[in-house]
């Protein structure tokens, strides 16, 4: 039997993923069909009530692929109850009748690069150590890269004249490392490359366009389907968007951030809040103290570590004047109902401008 | 002198080790105040001071630690975050102390922290708290101690009476629930008394030695990382062969047990089992319905 690997969503960044698992297994990888309100109501046909969003959308990704004829799945988590996700699921399938093999990456909560090295060993032999490492960079490079050239467009793409130039871009960007065969020079080179057309997009002169900060679960933030498309719904009435949360944070930086993030939040925390909570009111003081416009908090309903951080940014948000929204997400299918919030945000951060600007 | 007072919550971790901190306290020379069972007053108090997608099980925590709040000193809020690599709690108790410094500023907050992973052990916080009422350091070690071993005592004596309610010969029904739910007047007080009413001897999940439950956990799952499910799935699979039926007690929106009672539901398909989510809104008479159609089930499957 030819082994089909799948894995589930999110965000763009089935991109490296695909690359690291292809190359170092050499095994048909089946990337499920992108994310869809579509996904959603299949996978909350089957998951149990009050679990949360991103368990349901994954979910329903397993099951696209395995309609497709995938029969190794993967998963892999950590933090909150994220790092319980694999077994349930497993067994929901099962339930469901598919046939398949399923690779959990967690242990003790954590994803175990450890525990990669050896499923890739079961199905590919002649694997070794070091060129595992070796694809395992390159693919943490990609990783860095795509989540820098979206941070820039984030950033960028409502200061200039013609921000569709910006959306082309990140698609080429995303084609071209969609390829098996990557060397680490091409990869830089890519990268450059896309680095240069974005720059080369000429600017509005003067702006004064709004500045919101999005902070959050990470499941919500970084996936667009997951959010009812937030951020560009942001981006396209003008606005700069802030967000630190992409998966460069999550692998890399978050571990060394800990003792700095207490630091700045230590007058409102005393110890953290589990998961990303005290990121995200770390991250508020830090954009607050800099001068933002607005913060929008978005999670996914009946997500605890945020849910723990609520009343603590309210908080904050009384004490420097800053606007905050609360969006919890459920997978609904309801795209008007953002804009009907987004629309009454903007209200807010401009009637408090205003007010600025005539005291003044 | 006045004597200080200090407020226990009568919820959560009150009822894990009440009688420890009860007994210390007390033994500093504090007068300690337990906050009253749960009642209407208390839950709409949490109700209406934190947002509404937390579980109830919190809610009514709330309600407890502002309640008392308003008659003691000092308020005991512990912030408790690992036992261990592969024993976590729910993050729920990492932000307690924090969520309710920002409710209640004006009060003071005693706090210690259980995170074994960074050698804070649950001895050395109470000891730290000791030392801000009393300079004598050889009362607060006694005191303790005597604490730690009457906590015990009491802890045997319900694993007791659990070993001789085993020996009954009525229908056995297993709760199984997070032990700041078994207990709790609003919560099950109510599946309780109605299944004891209909003559049903009931064992509970918390009573059962706490080191046998995390070895008989690993039947059910290896990577499970939760303390307290491992206590709570681990007795399921210590009285499967003595009980009738199993009652999962879960509040709404708990996002342990939506992964975890889940999977036991589907890993262990030849027992009668109910699950049960309470919210705030539950109303007797549909609990009652369930629990009839439960009870039914279990004579029923004995009759054949």
């Amino acid at each position: 039997m030819n082994k089909i690997i799948s894995f589930p969503h999110i965000s763009y960044y089935y991109i490296p993923i695909r690359y690291i698992i292809r190359n170092i297994t050499k095994c048909e990888i089946l990337i499920p069909e992108s994310n869809s309100l579509n996904t959603v109501s299949i996978g909350a046909k089957y998951s149990p009530n009050d679990v949360c969003m991103p368990f349901k959308y994954n979910l329903g990704n397993y099951i696209n692929a395995l309609n497709r004829g995938a029969n190794f799945l993967i998963q892999a988590g950590g933090g909150c109850r994220y790092g319980y996700y694999a077994e349930l699921q497993e067994q929901i399938l099962k339930e469901l009748g598919y046939n398949f093999k399923f690779i959990n990456l967690i242990k003790n909560n954590h994803i175990s690069i450890i525990k990669l090295y050896n499923e890739a060993k079961k199905i590919n032999n002649k694997l070794l150590f070091i060129e595992y490492v070796f694809y395992l960079i390159k693919g943490f490079l990609i990783i860095v890269f795509m989540d820098k050239t979206h941070k820039y467009i984030r950033e960028n793409q409502a200061l200039s004249i013609n921000p569709k130039e910006y959306k082309k871009a990140f698609q080429i960007l995303k084609i071209a490392y969609s390829k098996d065969k990557l060397s680490i020079l091409k990869i830089i080179k890519i990268y450059i490359n896309s680095k240069k057309a974005l720059k080369s997009i000429p600017k509005k002169q003067n702006n004064n366009n709004i500045k919101i900060l999005i902070i959050g679960e990470l499941y919500t933030l970084m996936d667009s389907t997951a959010n009812n498309n937030l951020e560009n719904i942001l981006i396209d009435s003008g606005s700069i968007i802030y967000r630190y949360t992409d998966l460069t944070y999550l692998l890399f930086k978050k571990k060394f951030a800990r003792t700095k993030i207490l630091k700045t939040s230590r007058k409102y925390l005393k110890y953290t809040l589990g998961a990303d909570g005290a990121e995200s009111i770390a991250h508020a003081i830090e954009h607050c103290k800099k001068g933002i416009d607005g913060i929008i908090h978005i999670k996914s309903y009946g997500c605890v570590p945020e849910i723990n951080a609520i009343p603590i940014l309210s908080q904050i948000s009384k004490d420097y004047n800053v606007p905050i929204m609360y969006l919890s997400y459920d997978g609904e299918n309801n795209i008007a109902n953002i804009d009907t919030k987004i629309e009454a945000f903007y209200d807010m951060i401009n009637e408090k401008n205003k007010k600025n600007n005539t005291y003044f | 002198m006045k004597k200080i007072k200090i407020g226990i919550p009568r919820a959560f971790h009150y009822y894990r080790y009440g009688v420890l901190w009860k007994t210390y306290f007390e033994g500093l020379g504090l007068k300690v105040v337990l906050s009253p069972e749960t009642n209407q007053e208390i839950l709409s108090l949490g109700i209406n001071n934190i947002i509404d997608e937390c579980c109830l099980s919190y809610k009514i925590f709330i309600g407890h630690a502002i309640y008392l709040s308003k008659i003691c000193d000092y308020l005991l809020i512990p912030r408790i975050c690992d036992y261990g690599k592969k024993d976590k709690v729910c993050t729920r108790f990492n932000g307690t102390y924090d969520n309710l410094n920002q409710l209640l500023s004006k009060s003071q907050i005693l706090d210690y922290n259980i995170e074994y992973t960074k050698h804070k052990y649950q001895f050395l916080g109470l000891i730290k708290l000791g030392l801000k009422f009393t300079k004598n350091p050889i009362k607060i070690i006694y005191s303790y101690l005597y604490a730690l071993k009457k906590q015990k005592k009491y802890d045997s004596i319900n694993e007791n009476e659990q070993k001789n309610k085993l020996q009954k010969n009525n229908k056995k029904v297993l709760i199984i629930s997070h032990f700041y739910n078994i207990k709790d007047k609003f919560i099950s007080k109510y599946i309780t008394d109605y299944l004891e009413k209909n003559s049903i001897t009931l064992i509970y999940s918390n009573y059962l030695d706490r080191k046998t439950a995390k070895v008989f956990s690993e039947y059910f799952s290896n990577t499970l990382y939760w303390k307290y499910s491992k206590e709570m799935i681990g007795s399921l699979y210590y009285y499967k062969y003595q009980i009738d039926g199993t009652i999962f007690i879960s509040t709404y929106p708990c996002g342990i047990d939506s992964l975890v009672n889940n999977l036991a539901i589907y890993k262990n398909k030849d027992i009668p089992i109910l699950n049960l989510s309470i919210d705030e809104n539950i109303t007797e008479v549909s609990l009652e319905t369930k629990l009839e159609s439960f009870i039914d089930i279990i004579k029923g499957a004995k009759n054949e």
